[in-house]
């Protein structure tokens, strides 16, 4: 087939990416290995202490694990530079769907709380926020100045109880892939309006930098999965493609305003995954549900291999939505890792190394940031092109 | 895992944006440009086809006037050739007809001569006989101044015209 040849040669891409992971990975869990005893001695040390001082600088470069899920996790604020009151910072509008109606205000009412300590009252509603999630606060605090009650489940994590309402916030993934949509809208807009001011002469300026992308997602994943009905879904393949990659790239920035984790949201995939579902089960022809309903295999294997297929029409899905939300997840987990390994050995000499390596995964990010765009777009391809292929 | 479960408000968001953004780019992005694509490639394509025909075309014309010319060539030789074998023709014809006639006026000559020599000799025999008959007249009359020997001469005379 004419695009097994991109598709080896990616794949041997993603295999020297996959092998530089794992042999990074080892240090990454060689990391929180460090990470984890650290932070259990820093609480023992501080254990007596009062816990108000626990949100000291100290204790914060010791807990390398939230640390780095703070930061890859949504968020109400989308922080420009600095920290807290002494930085810049974005305030996101805070929208909730709450058993009262719909309530707003702004983000910055929580004044920069994390855990529950301050309470915002609206609508005759209380709301608090602990770990950038909003809960019905608590009438009174508990020992620790907490309006929402925690509770340590048996694999020790610690988990808010309280009622939460629908929360609808700009939040700091929502407002970066508003802005991305913003974006593209914008530069594709550019884009057509050239080939209609230039129809059929050369392409210029970002139409010349865009155009062989553009023929690249056309002649190598529409084109080899979907053969002659590959225009009608064109425009779903090239937006899917060209989203991901922008909001990846975009992810990857580590200012202002990149540095949103959108790709790497499980939310995010999940919809590019269910739209790809979708088109795949309604656009299917009766080859596609002959081959789910009725396998070619012998009758005595049909009771086994019917449920396989339809758990197949899901599986393919799901792992499309986990694979874009693992790879881009694990990609900012490892640079985040690699820069606390500074704070971990608690010298800058780690710096350089540190640094060193940062930018090397960061630069193999920017790879795996096309290469993820371009799985998920010909996956998509190749799922679509089963279920609307002829067989004659 | 806080991580693999999706948040309403995100799904909501994202679900509602992206079809925002496959609906504006849908129309007012990818299909002016896969239009725009498309065209030029067809245009390109017919442009190359153009070219390819005219390419023939042209190797058409230039086979054919290469045969028009040799067609020429072969016509002019042959009418040369023609042209020779008529001169060459024309030329023996001539020469022959030449002969013929000089033969012709040779003869004619040679007869006139024969018919001029034989005027001549008859007229030199007239002469020669009115010569001879005057010098016989001479000599006779200062012979005969005799009888006798008149009558001697007629009788000879007379017999020599009776032999003849």
């Amino acid at each position: 087939m004419d695009y097994n040849r991109v598709f080896v040669s990616k794949v041997k891409r993603l295999i020297v990416v996959f092998t530089l992971f794992s042999v990074f990975l080892g240090f990454r869990t060689a990391a929180f290995a460090q990470a984890d005893s650290v932070a259990a001695q820093g609480h023992e040390v501080s254990a007596p202490a009062a816990h108000d001082q626990a949100h000291g600088k100290e204790e914060k470069g010791f807990d390398i694990t939230s640390f780095i899920f703070h930061h890859i996790s949504d968020s109400h604020f989308f922080t420009i530079w600095g920290h807290g009151d002494h930085g810049l910072t974005l305030h996101l509008p805070v929208i909730l769907w709450t058993d009262n109606g719909l309530v707003t205000f702004s983000s910055s009412a929580f004044q920069f709380d994390d855990a529950g300590k301050v309470v915002v009252e609206k609508n005759g509603q209380r709301f608090a926020i602990a770990h950038n999630k909003i809960y019905y606060a608590n009438a009174t605090a508990d020992a620790h100045g907490s309006y929402v009650s925690h509770v340590t489940d048996e694999k020790g994590e610690e988990k808010v109880t309280n009622a939460r309402p629908l929360d609808f916030s700009v939040t700091k993934n929502v407002f970066s892939m508003l802005l991305s949509i913003v974006v593209l809208v914008i530069i594709f807009t550019t884009v057509a309006a050239g080939y209609k001011k230039r129809a059929g002469k050369a392409p210029k300026g970002i139409q010349s930098f865009l155009e062989p992308i553009i023929l690249f997602v056309r002649d190598d994943i529409a084109r080899p999965n979907l053969g002659h009905k590959y225009a009608a879904f064109m425009p779903y393949l090239l937006s899917v493609f060209f989203f991901i990659w922008l909001n990846n790239m975009l992810g990857l920035v580590p200012f202002f305003p990149g540095g949103a984790n959108v790709t790497g949201n499980i939310a995010l995939t999940v919809v590019l995954a269910a739209a790809t579902f979708l088109i795949t089960t309604f656009k299917a022809n009766k080859y596609y549900w002959g081959h789910i309903l009725n396998p070619p295999v012998p009758w005595w294997l049909k009771p086994l291999m019917i449920p396989v297929e339809i758990f197949g029409m899901f599986t393919k899905p799901i792992a499309l939505a986990i694979r874009l939300f693992a790879n881009i997840t694990a990609g900012h987990i490892l640079v985040m890792s690699l820069l606390c390994l500074i704070f971990i050995f608690n010298s800058i000499a780690v710096a350089p190394a540190s640094i060193f390596f940062a930018v090397f995964i960061g630069l193999i990010e920017f790879l795996v940031a096309f290469i993820q765009a371009f799985i998920f777009t010909i996956l998509s391809a190749l799922f679509i092109g089963m279920a609307v292929e002829e067989h004659h | 895992m806080d991580l693999l479960v999706p948040e309403i408000g995100l799904l909501a968001w994202n679900t509602i944006s992206f079809l925002v953004l496959v609906f504006l780019l849908g129309k007012f992005a990818w299909k002016p440009i896969m239009k725009g694509i498309h065209d030029r490639e067809k245009s390109i394509d017919e442009a190359l086809n153009k070219a390819e025909l005219a390419r023939q075309e042209m190797a058409r014309l230039s086979s054919q006037n290469e045969e028009l010319m040799k067609q020429a060539r072969e016509e002019r030789d042959q009418i040369l050739k023609e042209a020779k074998t008529l001169k060459d023709s024309i030329v023996n014809e001539a020469k022959t007809q030449a002969q013929t006639e000089g033969a012709k006026l040779i003869e004619k000559a040679r007869i006139e001569i024969e018919n001029q020599k034989k005027a001549a000799l008859a007229e030199l025999k007239g002469q020669v006989s009115a010569l001879s008959l005057d010098i016989a007249e001479r000599v006779l009359r200062s012979q005969l101044d005799d009888k006798a020997k008149q009558q001697e001469l007629v009788n000879n005379l007379l017999k020599d015209v009776e032999l003849n």
